[in-house]
């Protein structure tokens, strides 16, 4: 069954990718959403047995990957709960959007390559939450970012798309370098790449209280002879680095918002639901090395909390509708990172799965008004649509109650982000580490801005007058089926996941759920912590909401003309905000036009001029110059042809003779 | 009749063969007039075939006439690859005399007479023997250069040659006499046996670079190339055909022996000059042919580059060395003849051409020509493992080990110059716009370019047993 979940989307990607032209789109899009539809089903069946059975963690073993020396690395998909939760959200989420990508990308030429690349993101994606070891992780890990490199570009023809491709693959890169050399760490520490035996030595790595003499040094980084616990620490922030690069966080969260340059489907599946949440999962599959550094713990945290922040400022300004829920987002992604770094696993993947409905919900949502008002994508264009596409704006509509985490505190009514968020809310609250603080400040008031661009949202697109033109205006239309029907499924897990799940995920059933699949230091009691803050902590949130819902009411329904005020009042905060804090224009200053000069440098001065002008250039500008003069001695006049056979005589007369002499 | 001058008849017997036959050809010619060309031709092309297979089967090894004349297995090999040269150049004439209105019967006498010539040169152990056939040999050659007597390019070419030719006769026989004066001797063996007791004297040294120059013209080597260019330009194409191809053989043949045998006391000497004549060669014929548009010329100097490369192998002055020449006259003898009969078949409904231009898009006209000849300009480039990389592989190997690292690696510069050119032609052939194909083949030029190009193709599996025979001509020397 295993097997099948991970390669019917690979065996999809295969006879699409290999055949699709020649099989015609329609086939294509049903045997890779057919396929995926098969995985989907399997994955919750395989969620219930693991999750809410008996079996224990267990792998099942695919080939012998590498076996070179001490390094040994199988393929082998490794099941336990942490696993089945992220095949159930990747498989699902995937599914839908296959389904939903028939309807929105029926215009589309390539379609076979399409969903060939879906397929094959999907695949590598189930490659990186099976992994048994670090090899296999990387290589899923990798082949996540070409897949989203290849359906970032999928429009390659638009110059824009192909530039956010590339800065998404070279801004990764920075994060996988960092990702990489922490397994090199990992291999050198343990001795193993294979998480099993990682776990199993990790524990002798633990902190010892009073045990102050330095240790020997085991390690040895950038010249500083490091003793075990300061080695653990750093292999830890070079793989939280790969988790930055892949889940957009400060500050390499820069490639993300271009990445909706991708189709709309691509941004609900890899760039809001799975790839981007494959950090998240690597530190929580980690989660035995990770809780033992608490230096690591306090920057994920603090790095989290940033993040939540920044992107939910940016997020208020925003015109683009894709790129609001962008930037929601990487500041979602934030609030989960702040729960890894608290040692709260948990809520961390709890609010991942939560997420991914209510995400890739608002993304399609979109999709479907993008698809309404002809490819427009600028709020500032639309608005008034409710009563033409109603079924969307109700889709968008609990999309957004379950983002800002709508719900009546104290009680179990509520929407599913009411019980992640919230969760975590409370328990960056009670945490134990120095950015905690910081983070439960960080992550209110992001609480409260969430709920401001989440309404802002809505009220710009379907409320008020119609700003765009008659024409666009006139071909309103309300999406098929296909691609509603999707729009429903994910609308009711993001109304009932939480009430549903919260128990086991975070709850009473937390030890019978996840039984080994996370590990936490026995003095970690966040917990049971979190359920005992103080009421105003637990109204905090709840506050947020309301208070960002009342803003948005009062700036966008009563009195639009606020917003414009404000915004020519503070120009220069308005400018910061809207330039994304000037974070593009910093790496723009800092990396790439320097690396350009460099570049050019090498290229005109270094290549052109030195290598090809003393090279090849050089060389066969002087042969030619030789050819040129051997060919003017050959004159057509029999006496220099004598005169050169004399020459050549007395030339070798004459050497001839002073070699004699000399 | 003496015993000794039956068995030293019985030696020359292929030489008298082809001199008999070559007498009663041309009676057959006088006689039945213009229609007997292709008779002639027919006759002549058996001639050479009987006199060869003749010296394979029954030819003994010995010397005759009084030491004068040699017959060992280096002379057998050259005189073999030579007689193919003249017997395929001949038979390749045959389409080309119909129609370019050259079929004038005095043309497979004089290839016959100048053959004899040539048979002499390789087998001479005397320095009058040298000169009686190198001049048989240069007389017919002057006159087959300026055979087209109605073409102005033609009779120039002859007469160009004439001049050069003679004046070139006058050094090599102003350095026989040098020679002569200093040893007191003009067969090979006693001039060895003088110079290999005295004291090196200058004057003997004079006589040796008046002989050398007066053989390297012959095999045109720089600085006494150039008549080559003007001739292989100017003469009808079988002639520049056979021109490249025997004479060749016979004048590297000839070199070799004459280093080997007379001087090879003083081989310090000839040693710097071989040297100084293969460089000067082979950085010649690389540079200038890159500056030609017309086939025959680029030919001469691509020969006046292999000849350079040959002479690598000369130079070394060891066993390998010489087998490395031997195996490389045979590769260059095979890749000539197999592009000359590619240039022959350069056909269209008005006429011959000759510009490397008229190539372009040969790869869609005619496919099957466009790729023998690919194969073959690969080869000459010496690009492995083709025929031609092996020639160079041999004779830079003999350099090396006689440590003549310069020559070795200006050697391989040179080549890659020389590739150059011959990578044009293919980049012609198969990415420039086509201007139209050629005339189908003819039956006798498809066989010699088929034979030629599978020759050059499948070396590499055959090139073991070659190797051997050419070490046994080699073993001559040694």
């Amino acid at each position: 069954m295993y097997q099948a979940i991970v390669f019917l989307p690979l065996l999809g990607f295969l006879i699409v990718g290999l055949f699709g032209t020649s099989l015609g789109a329609k086939a294509s899009e049903y045997i890779t959403s057919g396929f995926l539809v098969i995985a989907a089903i399997l994955s919750w069946v395989a969620f219930f047995q693991v999750g809410f059975g008996e079996s224990e963690v267990f792998t099942v073993p695919v080939l012998r990957f590498i076996d070179s020396g001490s390094l040994q690395a199988d393929w082998a998909l490794r099941i336990d709960t942490l696993t089945v939760v992220m095949l159930v959200v990747v498989n699902t989420v995937s599914a839908l959007v296959h389904i939903y990508s028939i309807g929105y990308m029926h215009h589309d030429p390539h379609r076979p390559r399409f969903f060939a690349y879906l397929s094959l993101f999907t695949f590598a994606m189930l490659m990186l939450v099976t992994a048994d070891n670090l090899v296999q992780m990387f290589f899923g890990w990798e082949g996540v970012g070409l897949a989203s490199y290849l359906l970032i570009g999928f429009w390659y023809k638009k110059p824009s798309a192909n530039a956010a491709a590339i800065k998404a693959f070279v801004v990764n890169r920075v994060g996988d370098f960092g990702f990489i050399l922490g397994i090199f760490g990992v291999f050198v520490l343990f001795g193993s790449v294979s998480f099993d035996a990682i776990f199993a030595t990790a524990a002798s790595y633990a902190p010892v209280e009073g045990a102050h003499e330095a240790t020997a040094a085991v390690f040895n980084f950038l010249g500083y002879e490091l003793d075990r616990g300061a080695a653990l620490t750093v292999i830890c922030l070079l793989l939280f680095m790969g988790a930055m690069g892949k889940s957009a966080q400060v500050p390499l969260h820069t490639w993300l918002p271009d990445a909706m340059e991708g189709p709309t489907p691509v941004s609900a599946l890899i760039h809001a639901a799975t790839m981007v949440t494959a950090g998240v999962f690597m530190l929580a599959r980690l989660s035995p090395i990770f809780e033992l550094s608490h230096t690591a713990l306090t920057v994920v945290t603090f790095i989290g909390a940033l993040t939540a922040f920044f992107a939910a400022t940016v997020g208020l300004v925003q015109n683009d509708i894709k790129r609001v829920i962008a930037y929601s987002t990487c500041s979602q992604l934030g609030y989960m990172f702040v729960a890894l770094g608290m040692g709260f696993y948990s809520a961390a993947i709890f609010h991942l799965f939560t997420h991914a409905f209510f995400k890739a919900l608002l993304f399609l949502g979109s999709g479907s008004v993008i698809h309404a008002v002809s490819d427009e994508q600028d709020m500032r264009k639309m608005g008034g649509l409710r009563k033409l596409i109603p079924t969307t704006y109700w889709m968008m509509v609990i999309g957004t109650l379950a983002l800002t985490g709508v719900g009546i505190p104290a009680t179990i009514i509520g929407t599913a982000g009411f019980f992640s968020k919230d969760a975590i809310i409370e328990g960056s609250f009670v945490g134990h580490n120095p950015a905690a603080g910081f983070a439960f400040i960080a992550l209110v008031i992001a609480a409260v801005f969430t709920s401001f661009y989440s309404w802002r949202l809505i009220f710009m697109t379907f409320h008020g007058k119609p700003r765009a033109t008659a024409d666009v205006m006139h071909h309103v239309h309300e999406s098929p089926p296909v691609m509603l029907v999707p729009l429903f499924i994910l609308a009711v897990g993001a109304l009932f996941a939480g009430v549903i799940f919260h128990d086991a995920f975070i709850g009473e059933g937390y030890s019978e759920f996840w039984k080994a699949a996370l590990y936490i230091l026995p003095e970690n009691h966040i917990l049971h912590d979190f359920h005992g803050v103080p009421v105003w902590v637990k109204l905090a949130p709840f506050a947020a909401m309301i208070l960002g819902f009342g803003v948005a009411y009062q700036f966008y329904i009563r009195s639009p003309e606020t917003p414009k005020y404000l915004a020519s009042q503070h120009r220069g905060l308005y400018a910061f905000l809207l330039n994304k804090w000037y974070f593009d224009e910093l790496y723009d200053f800092l990396f790439v036009r320097p690396a350009k000069r460099l570049g050019t440098f090498l290229w005109k001065t270094g290549d052109g001029a030195v290598i090809d002008g003393l090279g090849p250039d050089g060389i066969s500008a002087r042969v030619v110059d030789v050819t040129n003069r051997v060919v003017k001695l050959q004159t057509g006049y029999l006496y220099h042809y004598a005169f050169v056979m004399l020459i050549g005589v007395a030339a070798l007369v004459t050497w001839m003779m002073l070699g004699s002499t000399f | 009749m003496t015993p000794e001058l039956y068995s030293s008849l019985s030696l020359a017997l292929p030489e008298l063969i082809i001199a008999g036959g070559a007498l009663v050809l041309l009676m057959i010619g006088v006689y039945s007039g213009e229609r007997a060309n292709s008779t002639v031709t027919g006759l002549a092309v058996a001639i050479l075939i009987g006199a060869g297979a003749w010296m394979l089967l029954f030819g003994g090894t010995g010397k005759a006439f009084g030491n004068v004349f040699v017959s060992d297995p280096f002379a057998v090999f050259m005189k073999v690859l030579m007689l193919i040269g003249s017997a395929v150049t001949l038979v390749m004439s045959v389409g080309f005399a119909k129609a370019e209105k050259f079929d004038k019967f005095e043309y497979p006498v004089l290839i016959l007479l100048s053959t004899v010539g040539m048979m002499l040169m390789i087998s001479a152990n005397d320095m009058i023997t040298l000169y009686l056939g190198l001049e048989l040999q240069s007389l017919a050659l002057y006159v087959v250069a300026a055979i087209n007597r109605d073409s102005v390019r033609s009779t120039e070419a002859g007469l160009k040659y004439f001049v050069l030719g003679a004046l070139s006769s006058g050094m090599l026989l102003y350095g026989i006499s040098l020679v002569y004066g200093y040893t007191g001797h003009t067969g090979f063996d006693a001039i060895a046996a003088t110079l290999s007791g005295a004291d090196r004297q200058l004057g003997l040294v004079f006589g040796l670079v008046f002989v050398l120059a007066g053989v390297a013209f012959k095999i045109s080597a720089v600085p006494f190339h150039m008549w080559t260019p003007d001739v292989y330009e100017g003469a009808p194409t079988p002639v520049t055909a056979f021109f490249a191809s025997a004479p060749k053989m016979a004048a590297m043949a000839l070199m070799v022996r004459i280093t080997m045998t007379a001087f090879e006391p003083i081989a310090a000497d000839w040693q710097q000059i071989v040297v100084f004549i293969s460089i000067a060669s082979m950085v010649l014929g690389s540079f200038a042919a890159i500056g030609q548009k017309n086939i025959k010329r680029l030919m001469a100097y691509s020969s006046i580059g292999h000849v350079g490369f040959a002479l690598v192998g000369l130079a070394a002055n060891t066993e390998t060395g010489v087998r490395g020449v031997a195996i490389y006259m045979l590769i260059y003898l095979v890749m000539t003849l197999g592009t000359f009969a590619f240039i022959l078949a350069m056909r269209r409904k008005d006429g011959n051409v000759e510009q490397i231009s008229d190539l372009a898009g040969l790869s869609t006209t005619n496919p099957m020509m466009a790729t023998i000849l690919t194969i073959l300009m690969f080869s000459l480039a010496g690009i492995p493992p083709l025929a031609g990389f092996w020639a160079k592989w041999y004779v830079f190997l003999a350099a090396i080990n006689a440590n003549l690292y310069a020559l070795a690696i200006i050697g391989v510069l040179a080549s890659v110059v020389g590739a150059y050119y011959y990578l044009r032609i293919i980049k012609i052939m198969w990415f420039d716009e086509p201007v139209g194909g050629f005339l189908p083949m003819a039956g006798e030029l498809r066989l010699v370019l088929g034979a030629s190009g599978a020759f050059v193709l499948f070396y590499v599996f055959f090139g073991g047993p070659v190797g051997r025979v050419a070490e046994a001509a080699a073993k001559t020397f040694f």
